[in-house]
């Protein structure tokens, strides 16, 4: 093996975040971070499905054709939701309805399947279980970052514990009413992807044009 | 009637799929380059949009729903944990379908269309909309007006994000928001502008 284990649970983490700089999986993610819990909750179920989805597809990538790969990267994938939503019914009904169809949507979040068709297919099982446990983290990571932001500031409570007293119970913090809508993700993710290529200036994008500068003489 | 064109403004514009939902993401962000481009994405998810939703409507109602299989003489068989499985199936078997019809008999449409079909697939927007149809309940007539609107309105939020991004590329932008960062940064702003319509009543 090239890489060391190490390796490939870290680096998706920050250098190689799925969300920042892959742009994979943002799709059923953002509706879901206005609470803690929920996005915890939500990040579990992706690392979950994202490890031992890449562990079996790696298992079997001898065996998978090529031509219906897709299928078949599919059914394994749809399967392992199908198990994960079942567990959330049973066990954590509340969380199951406030998550509802994202769940679901979990089958078509592009990090899975990405990760299935670009790394396990081509290496070993404990490698992929890792890497896909890596990129899961990769994105829970993102995931509780935008839920600390929205629910802290939007509702002055972390968890559902307060935590800055709000001006309705007789505190003194006006909470920000926008976070806990839809496009304050949106921002959030913006700015978290300034902030990160800031930190790491080699994920800086190419511009399509050059603005010109026309020096003063 | 009146239900239906109610239903159908609330699923482009207040519940838009991409703007209040965040569906579809990836090909929002990744195919909004160009105008032609997205126009031609928006439209081949509006075409699998209005097909699958009310095929899997059928499928929920004749095969998965509890009692739904009594034709069969199964009164007591439930399978609606089989729902996924079964949505992301009939999603690939449609995508599959409409490409080869496509192919045969308009080939100037699926020269348009044809490189984004396979993308659809993955597009978390059209399981998205089964989804919904299944939370909803909507029957037949409802969910064939909620598959067509809310891929109207998928398309109408990725033409305009076109729209604007033709335009970004020639401003100045700071080196770490450059591409992405403000594309998200766009997208927030439309969101906002589409929560405009949330107090229409209808």
């Amino acid at each position: 093996m090239s890489q060391p284990k190490k390796e490939l649970l870290v680096d998706p983490l920050v250098d190689n975040n799925p969300i920042t700089l892959q742009v994979l999986g943002i799709c059923s993610a953002l509706a879901v971070t206005s609470s803690l819990q929920v996005a915890l909750v939500m990040s579990i179920a992706v690392v979950a499905v994202t490890g031992f989805s890449s562990l079996s597809i790696s298992i079997l990538r001898n065996y998978i054709p090529s031509s219906i790969r897709i299928i078949v990267q599919m059914v394994i994938i749809a399967s392992l939701v199908i198990l994960v939503d079942q567990i959330l019914k049973a066990f954590a009904f509340e969380i199951s309805k406030t998550l509802s169809v994202f769940v679901g949507l979990i089958i078509t979040n592009c990090i899975v399947m990405g990760r299935a068709e670009a790394f396990a297919m081509k290496n070993p099982p404990i490698a992929s279980f890792l890497d896909g446990v890596g990129n899961g983290l990769g994105y829970g990571l993102l995931l509780m970052l935008v839920g600390v932001v929205r629910e802290l500031f939007g509702s002055g409570s972390l968890f559902g514990i307060t935590i800055l007293e709000t001006v309705n119970n007789g505190g003194w913090y006006v909470p920000n009413g926008l976070l806990l809508l839809p496009p304050s993700a949106f921002f959030i993710i913006g700015l978290l992807i300034w902030a990160a290529r800031t930190w790491k200036p080699a994920q800086v994008e190419e511009r399509e044009f050059k603005i010109q500068v026309v020096e003063e003489h | 009637m009146g239900d239906l064109v109610s239903l159908a403004v609330k699923a482009i514009f207040v519940e838009n799929l991409a703007l209040s939902f965040f569906l579809g993401m990836c090909t929002f962000i990744a195919v909004s380059k160009k105008i032609e481009t997205a126009i031609g994405l928006g439209l081949s998810v509006m075409v699998v949009q209005v097909i699958t939703v009310p095929a899997n409507n059928l499928i929920l109602t004749y095969l998965l729903k509890p009692g739904a299989l009594s034709w069969a003489g199964f009164p007591d068989v439930d399978l609606t944990f089989l729902g996924l499985i079964s949505y992301i199936g009939v999603i690939a078997a449609m995508v599959q379908i409409v490409e080869m019809t496509l192919d045969k008999y308009f080939p100037p449409l699926y020269n348009a269309l044809g490189i984004f079909l396979p993308l659809i697939t993955v597009n978390c927007a059209i399981l998205g909309g089964s989804l919904f149809m299944v939370e909803r309940d909507y029957n037949f007539a409802e969910s064939t007006t909620y598959g067509l609107a809310s891929g109207f309105g998928w398309a109408l939020a990725i033409a305009t994000m076109a729209g604007v991004r033709e335009k970004l590329k020639y401003s100045d932008i700071p080196d770490g928001l450059q591409g992405l960062g403000i594309t998200f940064i766009t997208a927030g702003l439309m969101a906002m502008g589409f929560m405009c319509f949330s107090g229409v009543k209808l």
